[in-house]
């Protein structure tokens, strides 16, 4: 498992913004249908930044994400990618989860080729194209592994390689790193970061861990903090820098989100 | 597995086999007449001396191949069609109302009481049989097919679906091979309740086949004739159920079975033997705390060692 030392200073400047979607919800209800679970939702992504998403369990987080993947559509309001009404899922969205989201019976490979053959790239064409983002998330050797044969963190990677290897416009992360132990998920947010630096994907990355959430996001939003503004935004001081980690700007903001988490 | 323990579970199963022909031999032979009449069952010898001539006739051959070209042709459409409305009822609410209740009325008719029914629908006898044995085998396959298309984790699903897949995609590449080991389950007891049914319904209107030529053999009162017509469908059963079980195994290699499969004893052995903690899957609660690969002790590659035989 090799990682770019987290210790070198990481102040990321990412590509402008010229393929990432703009995402917006306009006073939107979120939920199931009969079981709204956010309202009066306003938002709007913008193109090519990191949007880290916290909130208490059970706040809307993961339906928010859903809402936006096209899977679940809204309840009422307005839910657009680029100004136009979202109609379902596909479209360029890609969605990572938690944990089992790859298919057990592909290789890693086959999972990363999948999205390749949606997209109706030739066969002869996926087979390399899937090895070379095997690579670059570090797992050249393991390609022809079925899921249950790689680690927890491994299968992660598969999954962001296969969410990035259709050339999302914009890539939404449930919790990717939720169930990862402290270290391997340091590792894994490096090369979240590393591989971002090659896409100009706008991201949504849900997660409960702020201090996850002031690493990668350029903007923090807080879900459901209240009824009367149920998204909150806070922008992070120094996006993507551990050194920012301790400074005093960045300890205010966590200390402002940890208190309205805990309230 | 090693060898040596492959080779120590074959010369469980001969012994284990051999004992049975024995004490058939020994009741039938001395003529044991507790309150189960032994005297005028077959011995084994008469038994093996008459399978040893019908193999030399044609007739034989002849009843063999006509029932396994029913139970194949009858099972076969049953597989085909079971999936096929299975995955329909599990997946569409619509078909699930439709067909819904056809179905639960007539899954509790044996297909053997379909006889009469088969008399009447079809020109000749051997459509009839094949239908019967489709019947017995539709159902169980029907049944798990629609239990395992509900059972999949809709995470799939949604996976292929943000990828910009279909609903052809999503079937063929998440309905289709991750409902495949329930799927197997339902062949598996089609299999086996087609065999019952085959030969029920070749002994009520067949004109040739195992079933036929056995119960031709009772009526004449040739009793070793009757034991080498059974000794016939449970050689033939178990030929083709092992085929659904190693086409099953085949299918689902990719399940995450070693763990907890045949190799458990294996396992328990040495983790009694050796005071060593075993390494890996066993030792660590899954994946929680620890960041490495699942590896096994030992890799088992041969499919065969997988499962637990049935």
């Amino acid at each position: 498992m090799t990682l770019s030392a987290p210790s070198t200073p990481s102040r990321v400047p990412r590509p402008p913004a010229a393929d990432g979607a703009r995402l917006t919800l306009r006073d939107a209800v979120l939920g199931r249908r009969g079981a709204p679970v956010l309202a009066g939702v306003g938002l709007d992504v913008v193109p090519g930044e990191v949007l880290a998403v916290v909130g208490a369990s059970g706040c809307g987080k993961s339906t928010l994400l859903r809402t936006l993947a096209g899977l679940l559509p809204p309840l009422g309001g307005e839910v657009a990618e680029d100004g136009r009404p979202l109609t379902g899922p596909g479209g360029g969205r890609a969605l990572v989860f938690q944990d089992d989201g790859l298919l057990p019976w592909r290789t890693a490979r086959a999972n990363v080729e999948l999205p390749l053959a949606i997209g109706k790239m030739p066969r002869s064409q996926r087979r390399a194209r899937a090895v070379e983002w095997l690579g670059r998330v570090g797992l050249t050797g393991c390609e022809d592994r079925l899921p249950h044969r790689l680690s927890g963190g491994q299968r992660q990677r598969v999954q962001l390689a296969r969410a990035l290897a259709g050339r999302p416009r914009a890539l939404l992360m449930d919790e990717p790193f939720g169930a990862l132990d402290a270290q391997t998920r340091a590792g894994m947010q490096q090369l979240l970061v590393d591989v971002l630096r090659s896409t100009r994907a706008t991201v949504v990355f849900v997660t409960h861990d702020v201090d996850e959430a002031l690493f990668l996001g350029d903007r923090v939003a807080l879900l459901g903090s209240s009824p009367a503004a149920p998204v909150r935004l806070v922008a992070v001081p120094r996006p993507r820098d551990r050194a920012a980690h301790d400074t005093a700007a960045t300890a205010a903001v966590r200390r402002d989100l940890l208190e309205s988490l805990a309230s | 597995m090693t060898g040596e323990a492959r080779a120590y579970r074959y010369l469980l199963r001969t012994v284990s086999l051999l004992a049975f022909l024995g004490a058939w031999q020994a009741v039938t032979a001395l003529r044991v007449h507790l309150w189960v009449h032994f005297e005028q069952l077959p011995t084994v010898v008469q038994v093996g001396k008459e399978f040893g001539h019908r193999l030399g006739t044609g007739a034989y051959w002849q009843d063999l191949g006509d029932s396994l070209d029913r139970i194949l042709t009858g099972f076969g459409l049953a597989a085909v069609l079971g999936v096929a409305f299975g995955v329909a009822i599990g997946r569409s609410r619509l078909a699930e109302d439709l067909l819904g209740p056809i179905v639960e009325l007539l899954r509790p008719i044996p297909a053997i009481a379909l006889v009469p029914v088969a008399i009447l629908l079809f020109p000749s006898n051997e459509q009839g049989i094949v239908f019967i044995t489709f019947s017995a085998a539709f159902f169980p396959v029907l049944v798990s097919t629609r239990h395992a298309v509900r059972a999949l984790t809709p995470v799939w699903e949604e996976a292929v679906l943000t990828m910009g897949g279909g609903r052809w995609r999503v079937l063929a590449q998440v309905v289709l091979p991750g409902a495949l080991p329930g799927i197997f389950g339902g062949l598996s007891v089609g299999i086996g309740v087609a065999w019952i049914c085959v030969i029920s319904a070749e002994m009520i209107s067949g004109q040739y086949g195992v079933g036929y030529r056995t119960w031709q053999d009772y009526t004449v009162v040739d009793y070793p004739g009757v034991l080498v017509g059974m000794v016939t469908i449970g050689l033939l059963g178990h030929l083709t159920s092992s085929a659904v079980e190693f086409a099953g195994r085949r299918a689902t290699r990719w399940l995450p079975r070693t763990e907890q499969g045949a190799d458990r004893g294996a396992i328990r052995r040495r983790a009694r033997t050796s005071p060593a903690p075993v390494r890996g899957s066993l030792s660590a609660p899954e994946g929680v705390s620890e960041d490495r690969p699942r590896t096994d002790p030992v890799p088992v590659p041969v499919p065969d060692s997988a499962t637990p035989g049935r």
